[in-house]
């Protein structure tokens, strides 16, 4: 990551700050050649001087280094805050190296002096995947002493889950445990995270301030800053062009999915395969007309809010979250209406039962049953503003140009969720032609085809899981990708959601694609899953994985991912004679390396 | 002259290993619903087309999905006879593996509609265990043979069903593939077993037989390409008046393709039958044209070639001479609806089932009440070439019984139905065959009304009328032998044809084409009222257009 490196170049200087200064402005924009060249007579004064040759990479992690940010992202938001905040420092003139979860150096923690975790929660309160190793570590037995670990940590989280910002507490509880010192209080950033998250930064670049003192004073302002923000963001979105939105499903004992493509035309947003599409969505107008029915609320009721002021009912359309109920949103009706029931709900232990809750129950459905009297502004402060939503891009650019492609799977179909429809699906699925979406592009670093194409992919992608994949296969196909290609896609019915079927068909004619099973849940009798698939063939799946493969699984986090999961570890256990744990540390060890991605939802 | 290119299907037929192909690899092919081009047309042989549905195909397009595949099953039902037991069984599978409907076809046999590749092993497999098989209902081979239903009184009646079946049993392939794929019988080593008929190409194109039994032509006998007429002589059957070359398909804009009534070759004994009709089978096979399909059925081949080198060719080949033909009369092609005794004092009772299809709609329930009819029917059904059914050999004593449930179930259509609609055949067309160029079963129940309402305009009401309509020129309800034909061209528009006779012994004529619905009822209506106004007593519309010098004349067949 260019400005990890860049970050990184900040600290392991053995030259004073003049000297670091000469040297930057020496090697300002020299090519690679020249570098090379450099580092080579270098090493000859060196030897001349009686040593031996040693190279002293200058990205090789050291941690007399003043402070570290670590963060565990998974969709990006901690990354962008960590980074900022490294940023900052290093303008500042402060030394402190950036580190990817996945990528920082366990048997250093014990050294570490300053430590900053910015760290979110996904799936159901799990880490993120890049920061798996980081945690097991750090929650294991045999975790280090930390007496002498200055730390704060940063929680990002989403208030409609049951376990709000799980990891980050948890951590931030452990590191307690291990005897590290606070510097400060963790802040918990619900999706709306800005704010949050920019104090808490302040408040980290305030501590090291003041630490400062402590230290020799390094200047290295004349260093390239971190690379800057991409032009369009989820702050900015960029209007986005409808070019076609059209059901690939078909009949009503399925998912109304939907193949949709938007022009990026004049945007400069570019995406790799792998990365996703934000969508700011506005919530649709039956849900919003059911809100204010039931709170019995106009909708004219002028808000005022972070500075703009709009009528009620204009905030729930866009704005605000509707659809999805939070945990605090909850509380909040718990205390109006002194429902007993929500309480409870509330109560540790509960949190299965809360759950389920959270996913059959909208804003329509807590006013409708638990009714109390809600005020305009009332109403408006108790609901937190509508996060964008992200899907998976179903194309690559060499394919299909400067459009990006998605595969959307509408919440509101078949069952009575004409009024409780989910926000963004029923956004995109009812745009018509030419419709404008605001967009932005949520690069996913981890999720990337493997740098060597003639590798083998192995794509586990069941329902709107196989989005990602679509693209992959475009882009294999663009690069003339030497590598062999195995998708494992899923769906209820052979003749209605076989999602892509014809271009899947045309790709294994073409040898683009080489292998394709499938697993129909509703067909016969019996209900396949995508895990006995992998089951049936685990002799050569795991020729494939020896003979170097990469698994990518995308789609449901829920059920799907752990089930895959356990599939592949007893496909190594079984066909690779290994005892259970030793297959489970094989599978570990793939993640580790980057040959098993997951991008689960 | 040089060796004259084969036809691709030649060429598949060749390699296939005795019709095997790689079938059972593409009934595995879980990708797809369809099968691989070869194995498509080696399946016909085996009784089943693949096909899809029509009406959803844009949708499935627009929807990146595969057409939906399904699968038509034909059984082969020598003379269209089938016994309850085996009516229970395929209602069943329609219901479970089909499209809820069964079709009774304008060759006495049944169809069976939308089974997916996934099930069609099984479906094919329940059929067997019924004793109903589909070997060669379709494919270059000898297709289901039909045999007369209309003349009960007959002694022939009951003596030709068994020749029937004979003969359709001596005509068909002896490959073992059949059993190999559907019904798990173990292979044949090499799969070469020797076809001492066909060969290893089998025929260069379809091929249909038929016997009639005077006065009634319910099998439109000239049209097939082997045909043998009953002469019943005191009392007994003394033999059969032999026609070959009867074709009906035809390709709109190519006069090299024609409808083409049989010639009458001459009277043989009941002994010559199997032989000749061996001798017939023999020469199409070593004559018929293997370069060009559409040229490729037995009628061309007597047309190039003449009837008296073919009559003096299947003379040598079975080595039995031929004899004068013998008087025969044809009255009438259509079935004699309601009660009839039979020569052995069994009743029969005639159903209409509209372009024979059996469904429960609008208000009918033909499929549940045959259904029950089968339950407690001790007799047989017997499918008729009009794509109607009998309930056939009952007891005079329970005859109420059937009647109470016929009226129960509204299978009681023939007594209402006005005569055009209930003497009219329509092919199956949309959404199912994919030749079709225009609805014609779907249309049926509206084009006849229509044309009923015309009639009655003109104070023709109620007269009887012989009309076809077919969704393609292929003329799978032998439209060319129709008064008044409708031949598909392009959605919502026809070829109209008029003139044939009531006996099934005249084409028509293609009077006007490509006419909406509009546009062939301006068309009749002169036509009609004119016929109103003119015609002697009880001429037929057909007849009249002939005598009154509106169509050009030609020779009734049979009459050369
Ligand atoms: C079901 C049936 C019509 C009906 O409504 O009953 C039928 C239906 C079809 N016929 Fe036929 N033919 C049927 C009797 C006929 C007849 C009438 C007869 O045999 O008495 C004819 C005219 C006589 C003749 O063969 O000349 C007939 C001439 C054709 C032809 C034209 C053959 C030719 O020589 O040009 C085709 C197309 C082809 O063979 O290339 C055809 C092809 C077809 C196919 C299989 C379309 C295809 O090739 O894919 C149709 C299936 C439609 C569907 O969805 O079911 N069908 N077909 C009849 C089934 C008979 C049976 O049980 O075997
Ligand atoms: C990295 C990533 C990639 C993604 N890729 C894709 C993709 O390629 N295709 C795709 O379709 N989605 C994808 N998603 C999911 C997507 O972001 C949205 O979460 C999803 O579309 C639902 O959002 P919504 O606004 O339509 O529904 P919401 O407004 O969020 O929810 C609507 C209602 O449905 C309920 N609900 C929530 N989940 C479900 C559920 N699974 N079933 C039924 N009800 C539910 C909620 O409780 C709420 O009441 C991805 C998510 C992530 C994080
Ligand atoms: C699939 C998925 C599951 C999530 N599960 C949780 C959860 O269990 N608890 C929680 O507090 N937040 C959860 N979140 C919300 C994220 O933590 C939140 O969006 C955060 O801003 C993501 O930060 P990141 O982009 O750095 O990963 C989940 C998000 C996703 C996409
Ligand atoms: S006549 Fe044409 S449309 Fe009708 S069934 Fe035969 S082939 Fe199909």
């Amino acid at each position: 990551m260019a400005s990890a490196g860049a970050a990184v170049q900040t600290q392991a200087f053995p030259l004073d700050a003049e000297r670091v200064e000469l040297l930057s402005r020496l090697v300002e924009g020299l090519d690679v050649s020249t570098l090379q060249w450099l580092s080579g007579y270098a090493a000859g004064l060196a030897v001349a001087q009686g040593g031996t040759v040693r190279v002293l990479s200058a990205t090789e992690p050291d941690i007399s280094a003043f402070a570290t940010i670590v963060h565990g992202s998974q969709t990006g938001n901690g990354r962008r805050i960590a980074e900022a905040l490294a940023a900052k420092l290093q303008v500042q003139g402060i030394q402190a190296r950036l580190l990817r979860a996945g990528e920082y150096p366990l048997r250093e923690l014990g050294r570490e002096r300053r430590l900053f975790v910015v760290m979110s929660t996904h799936g159901d309160g799990d880490p993120p995947d890049d920061a798996r190793a980081f945690t097991d570590f750090l929650f294991a037995r045999r975790a280090p002493r930390l007496s002498s670990l200055e730390f704060a940590v940063l929680a990002l989280g989403d208030s409609s889950y049951p376990k709000y910002c799980e990891i980050g507490r948890r951590i931030d509880e452990r590191l307690g445990e291990l005897g590290a010192s606070r510097l400060f209080a963790r802040v918990d950033c619900d999706v709306d995270f800005e704010a949050g998250a920019a104090d808490w930064s302040e408040r980290a670049f305030e501590a090291l301030e003041q630490a400062r003192p402590a230290l020799a004073p390094a200047r290295v302002a004349t260093l390239r800053p971190v690379a800057v923000a991409p032009s369009w963001s989820r702050e900015r979105p960029f209007t986005a062009e409808l070019l076609a939105n059209q059901r690939i499903s078909i009949g009503d004992d399925v998912r109304d999915v939907r193949h949709i493509e938007l022009s990026l035309a004049g945007s400069g947003l570019h995406y790799e395969p792998g990365d996703a599409l934000g969508v700011i969505a506005e919530n649709p107008s039956q849900t919003v007309e059911a809100v204010l029915a039931a709170a019995k609320l106009t909708g004219s009721e002028p808000i005022k809010r972070n500075g703009s002021s709009r009528g009620l009912a204009d905030w729930l359309r866009s704005g605000l979250e509707i659809t999805r109920v939070t945990r605090p949103l909850i509380g909040k009706f718990a205390d109006r209406s002194g429902s007993a029931e929500l309480s409870a709900l509330l109560r540790p232990g509960n949190e299965t039962s809360l759950r389920d809750f959270m996913t059959r129950t909208q804003l329509v459905d807590l006013l409708e049953r638990y009714p109390a009297d809600w005020d305009a502004p009332a109403l408006a402060g108790a609901l937190r503003p509508l996060v964008p939503r992200l899907y998976s891009i179903a194309s690559s650019a060499k394919e299909v140009g400067d459009e990006v492609h998605l595969t959307v799977a509408r919440l509101d179909s078949g069952d009575d969720r004409s009024s409780r429809a989910g926000a963004a699906s029923h956004f995109l699925a009812t745009r018509g032609d030419a419709a404008e979406v605001p967009v932005y592009v949520e690069p996913n670093p981890r999720f990337r085809l493997p740098t060597d194409s003639s590798r083998d992919l192995i794509m586990i992608g069941p329902g709107t899981g196989v989005a990602p994949f679509r693209g992959f296969l475009q882009e294999r196909a663009a690069i003339g990708a030497a590598g062999r290609n195995w998708l494992v896609f899923g769906a209820r019915h052979f003749a209605s959601d076989f999602l892509y079927q014809i271009e899947w068909q045309r790709a294994l004619k073409r040898g683009v694609l080489t292998r394709l099973d499938l697993a129909f849940s509703r067909d016969n009798g019996q209900r396949v899953y995508v895990q006995q698939r992998m089951a049936e063939a685990g002799r050569e799946l795991y020729d494939w994985i020896e003979s170097g493969a990469s698994i990518y699984v995308c789609g449901d986090a829920t059920r799907m991912a752990p089930d895959v999961h356990a599939a592949l570890v007893s496909v190594i256990e079984r066909h690779g004679a290994l005892p259970a744990d030793a297959a489970r540390e094989r599978l570990d060890r793939l993640g580790a390396e980057g040959r098993y991605l997951r991008d689960v939802y | 002259m040089a060796a004259p290119a084969t036809s691709p299907v030649e060429r598949i037929k060749a390699a296939s290993r005795r019709l095997r192909g790689t079938i059972v690899e593409s009934l595995a092919d879980p990708v797809t619903g369809a099968l691989r081009e070869d194995d498509q047309q080696l399946i016909k042989f085996h009784g089943t087309y693949q096909q899809d549905d029509r009406d959803i195909r844009e949708e499935r397009r627009l929807a990146k999905l595969e057409p939906a595949y399904s699968f038509m099953i034909r059984t082969r039902l020598p003379g269209g006879v089938c016994t309850p037991a085996q009516w229970l069984v395929l209602d069943g599978l329609a219901g479970r593996y089909g499209n809820g409907t069964l079709r009774l076809t304008s060759r006495q046999a049944f169809q069976l509609h939308g089974v997916i590749k996934r099930e069609l092993k099984e479906t094919i497999a329940a059929m067997n265990a019924a004793l109903i098989d589909s070997i060669a209902a379709c494919g270059d081979v000898n297709r289901n043979v039909l045999a007369s239903v209309n003349a009960p009184e007959s002694p022939a009646h009951a003596e030709i069903q068994r020749w029937a079946a004979r003969l359709s049993e001596h005509l068909l392939p002896r490959t073992r593939a059949y059993h190999e794929i559907w019904l798990d019988g173990e292979k044949v080593a090499g799969g070469e077993e020797a076809e001492p008929v066909y060969g290893p190409t089998y025929l260069p194109r379809k091929f249909k037989a038929a016997i009639a039994v005077p006065p009634v032509n319910d099998v439109d006998v000239f049209a097939h390409d082997l045909g043998f007429i009953a002469i019943v002589e005191e009392g007994r059957l003394a033999g059969f008046n032999l026609t070959v070359g009867g074709g009906l398909g035809a390709t709109h804009g190519d006069p090299a393709t024609y409808p083409r009534l049989a010639d009458l070759a001459g009277f043989l004994t009941p002994e010559q039958l199997l032989p000749i009709a061996e001798a017939v089978v023999t020469t199409q096979r070593d004559f018929g044209d293997r370069g060009e399909r559409k040229h490729a059925r037995l009628k061309y081949t007597i047309a190039d070639r003449g009837l008296d080198w073919f009559t003096a060719e299947i003379t040598r080949r079975s080595g039995t001479a031929l004899q004068a033909p013998r008087r025969f009369e044809f009255t009438s092609t259509g079935d004699r609806y309601g009660w009839s005794e039979g020569h052995d004092g069994r009743w029969q009772l005639t159903l209409h089932i509209e372009s024979g299809r059996v469904v429960d709609r609008d208000g009918r329930q033909l499929r549940a009440g045959l259904a029950r009819i089968a339950g407690m029917h001790r007799g047989n059904f017997r499918l008729t070439p009009n794509q109607n059914l009998i309930i056939a050999g009952v007891e005079s004593t329970e005859r109420a019984g059937i009647d109470a449930l016929v009226e129960k179930y509204g299978l009681d259509d023939f007594r209402s139905a006005r005569p055009i609609r209930r003497e009219a055949l329509a092919c199956v067309a949309m959404p199912t065959c994919p030749l079709a160029m225009a609805e014609a079963e779907r249309y049926l129940p509206a084009v006849s009304s229509a044309l009923d309402e015309l009639m009655e305009e003109y104070g023709l009401g109620g007269e009887p009328i012989l009309f076809r309509i077919s969704g393609c020129p292929n003329g799978c309800s032998r439209p060319y032998l129709a008064e008044i034909a409708l031949v598909g061209k392009a959605p919502g528009r026809y070829n109209l044809h008029l003139g044939g006779d009531r006996k099934g012994l005249r084409l028509n004529q293609l009077y006007r084409e490509n006419l909406d619905e509009r546009g062939f009822l301006d068309a009749l209506s002169p036509l009609f009222s004119a016929w109103a106004g003119e015609r002697q007593v009880n001429e037929a519309f057909g007849d009249f257009l002939h005598r009154s010098g509106l169509l050009r004349a030609t020779a009734p067949a049979g009459s050369a």
